[in-house]
């Protein structure tokens, strides 16, 4: 039987509230298929299972609100025999339980299902949800951070946090020797209680928590950011550089392809602009993919991260799946679409997780250019500005031209400045043969 | 330890140990003194001085100086039904009757299905201090700790020379008592048999909450000096005295790392296989969870005990290092200090 739990949807993600159960028990369902709506500060996200198997049994009903890493439902694989399950299938409930209840209901279980908790806990407190959801199983649970740095916590005060469901995690330094975190460093942060978003509570105490108020949703999802940005400056050397890229013959090449077209059909420079990308990534690894336990795993597609500013406030980031294989007018219909469910609901889980990289365009906010922080595990990020005319010299003539400052942010455990100044060429170069991208 | 009361009122643990020899031996005629130059000298540290002229010499006995030979007879006395008190002058010479001691005396009940036993009590003196260089100045306690069969008991203050002998002599197997050169002058109020718990136990010699200081002979009072300079910085140190040091009181131990998650283990003895060390693995193994840093250890240097006084200091804990530990562990800065 496997526990499915809430998902994270991204470092500022606490709580989820299943909207909408697009399954019910008995139900054969396979690896991709949606099974629930999460509501969340996001927006409605349509929610994947991983597994082959069955539905056994829908804890949480819709309109609950859980934190994330709660159990909501169990299923029972393919690969598993009957047998097993016919024993929670015995007292087939007409009701749904909810899912503290259960919870408590079995403590002997508690432990078991600490680690797989505290796994996805720490992902969404860590801002690697991505990581952590893609490769459960092989993660590392507490004390090891996902940077591969192991932060000292005495045992003392390791039991205490977790007894008293502290996320001792957000400490940053310890006031032990060498920086460890003692029992009075817990102390302090249970006096502090900046714990209630922390998601590294134990099982029972999730139970007790699970049902906490809305209220104060947008000061978690701030608080999380924070963290994420926090610790992504904190940890991540960065280096950033800039480089302007005159779109003129960008803009030709798409008046052209949009003559005759319908307005829904036209392509605008913005998806020109991410397919130079999208390509000019494939050729740099180093800058796509995850820094994780000290080392850099390069992921092989790139997965395009569009940071989408939603209208309550906040941010989400929606991959572009295989981004460098999309064509510019693929390109331009996948933004759109995304731009629309991320605002109105139903991304799905694969998009919210999946980001091997990260673009930033503040173009449309009327900024010329941004300097971005990396998102971890994340190794580079790349901030598009504005879109504007200026004064240009070409070929020794004082011109006209229209120019985006694009810029790009990278970790520098990963990457040097010289293979930094020759991706954004690289992209720059694509945008001087904008034919070549369709 | 020190008193302010007048000569009469006040007890060297020197004279307490030959009050609680000259008790054990009017209680009891079984009981003798044997050892070298314990008669007509009255010991090399003068604990028997007077005893032989009270007793005479077939009570109080000068023996050859062959520690294989008079260990040896006192274990055989033992078996006869006697209750020999063994003097050797330091643990360093009692490596030449380890034989009788681990390999017969400690052995004997096991090996006889119980049928045999070896009442001796062996006393001797350890530790360094009084410049009496390398093969004189060891302590060594945990050699005989570590082996089954003996009880190995420690005490460091006037109360517990004054009353442990006669529950050693109780007991019906070899205990061996050392007393550490340095305490011989140290002096103390007369006590009580009140103030000696039973010898297994350890003893809360000062309660605290934030660091155990644990401890035994010749260290304890560094430990308590330690422990006082940390109170002028609001660090509340309990210090224990081990008293027993096999078998170990691992109750009182563990209640005490419990309650305060740091530890300190003070031990004169050299680190590598130290008794320190065993009591950090036992509350490693015990008291992980309650630990709120690492079990620290402050031991003797690595090298044979030091003949110059400055070097013999140096090379044997001191109420600086103690301190020190004592400060890391609380991640508070070090404080140079005069411990004059």
């Amino acid at each position: 039987m496997k526990d499915i739990l809430m998902p994270s949807f991204g470092a500022d993600m606490a709580k989820g509230e299943v909207a909408q159960w697009r399954v019910k028990p008995g139900d054969m369902v396979k690896n991709g298929d949606i099974i629930a709506s999460i509501e969340t500060m996001k927006g409605l996200i349509d929610m994947e299972v991983f597994d082959d198997g069955v539905i056994e049994q829908l804890l949480v009903e819709e309109g609950q609100e859980l934190k994330v890493g709660q159990i909501i439902a169990k299923m029972r694989l393919s690969t598993e025999p009957e047998a097993e399950a016919s024993e929670g299938k015995a007292p087939e409930d007409k009701a749904p339980h909810v899912g503290t209840s259960r919870l408590e209901e079995q403590p002997a279980l508690a432990t078991g299902k600490q680690a797989a908790l505290e796994k996805q806990a720490l992902s969404s407190v860590s801002g690697a949800a991505t990581y952590a959801i893609k490769h459960r199983g092989d993660e590392i649970t507490q004390p090891i951070l996902k940077q591969g740095r192991r932060k000292k916590i005495s045992p003392l005060a390791l039991k205490t946090a977790q007894q008293q469901g502290l996320d001792w995690q957000q400490i940053t330094q310890g006031s032990g020797s060498d920086g460890a975190i003692v029992l009075a460093d817990i102390m302090a942060l249970k006096q502090v209680g900046i714990s209630q978003t922390a998601d590294t509570d134990n099982a029972l105490q999730m139970g007790k928590n699970a049902l906490s108020e809305k209220s104060g949703a947008a000061d978690d999802m701030r608080q999380a950011i924070g963290a994420v940005v926090s610790r992504s400056k904190r940890e991540i050397p960065h280096y950033y550089l800039q480089l302007d890229m005159v779109l003129d013959k960008a803009q030709l090449w798409l008046t052209q392809h949009n003559q005759g077209l319908a307005a829904d059909e036209r392509i605008l420079i913005n998806a020109v602009i991410y397919v130079a990308i999208a390509r000019a990534l494939q050729q740099f690894p180093a800058f796509n993919g995850f820094y994780q336990n000290g080392k850099f795993e390069p992921a092989g597609a790139v997965h395009l991260g569009n940071a989408i500013s939603l209208h309550q406030g906040g941010l989400v980031v929606a991959a572009l799946h295989n981004a460098q294989q999309l064509s510019c007018t693929e390109m331009m219909m996948t933004l759109k679409d995304q731009v629309i469910r991320a605002r109105e609901g139903g991304l799905r889980m694969s998009e919210m997780q999946d980001a091997t990289v990260t673009v930033s365009n503040l173009g449309d906010r009327g900024v010329d250019s941004i300097q971005s922080i990396i998102f971890p595990p994340q190794v580079a990020i790349i901030g598009i500005g504005r879109p504007r005319t200026i004064p240009w010299v070409l070929e020794q003539r004082l011109g006209i031209a229209t120019v985006v400052s694009v810029s790009l942010a990278a970790d520098h455990r990963v990457s040097d400045g010289h293979s930094g100044a020759r991706l954004l060429n690289k992209i720059n170069k694509l945008l001087q043969k904008p034919e070549s991208l369709v | 330890m020190s008193a302010n009361k007048t000569d009469s009122a006040t007890l060297s643990y020197r004279e307490a140990v030959r009050a609680a020899i000259s008790q054990a031996m009017h209680a009891d005629s079984r009981v003798f003194l044997m050892g070298e130059d314990v008669g007509n000298y009255g010991g090399c540290y003068a604990v028997s001085k007077g005893l032989s002229a009270e007793f005479g010499k077939q009570r109080i006995l000068d023996t050859p100086l062959c520690e294989s030979g008079f260990v040896g007879a006192g274990i055989g006395a033992a078996m006869g039904g006697m209750r020999p008190i063994v003097e050797v002058m330091t643990v360093n010479f009692s490596l030449l009757a380890l034989d009788q001691i681990v390999n017969n005396a400690a052995t004997l009940r096991h090996m006889s299905g119980g049928q045999i036993s070896v009442p001796l009590v062996i006393r001797m003196a350890t530790g360094a201090g009084k410049q009496l260089a390398a093969q004189h100045s060891h302590s060594l306690e945990n050699w005989y700790a570590h082996v089954p069969g003996i009880k190995v008991l420690s005490p460091a203050t006037v109360a517990d020379a004054r009353y442990m002998l006669a529950m050693a002599l109780a007991d019906p197997d070899p205990v061996i008592i050392f007393e550490h050169v340095m305490l011989y002058n140290e002096t103390d109020v007369v006590p009580s048999p009140n103030d000696c718990a039973d010898m297994h136990k350890a003893a809360v010699r000062r309660e605290g909450q934030d660091i155990s200081l644990i401890t035994y002979g010749g260290s304890l009072g560094k430990t308590l000096q330690a422990a006082a300079l940390l109170q002028q910085q609001n660090i509340s140190a309990e210090v224990i005295d081990l008293r027993c040091l096999r078998p170990l009181d691992t109750q009182t131990i563990f209640a005490s790392v419990n309650k305060t998650g740091r530890v300190v283990v003070v031990d004169e003895g050299w680190r590598t296989g130290s008794l320190a060390g065993e009591i950090c693995a036992l509350i490693s193994e015990h008291c992980f969870w309650s630990l709120d840093a690492p079990p620290q250890r402050v031991c003797s240097q690595e090298v044979p005990i030091p003949y110059p006084q400055h070097l013999e200091q140096a090379a044997t804990p001191q109420v600086e290092q103690i301190v020190n530990a004592a400060e890391v562990l609380l991640n508070k800065p070090k404080t140079k200090r005069d411990m004059s």
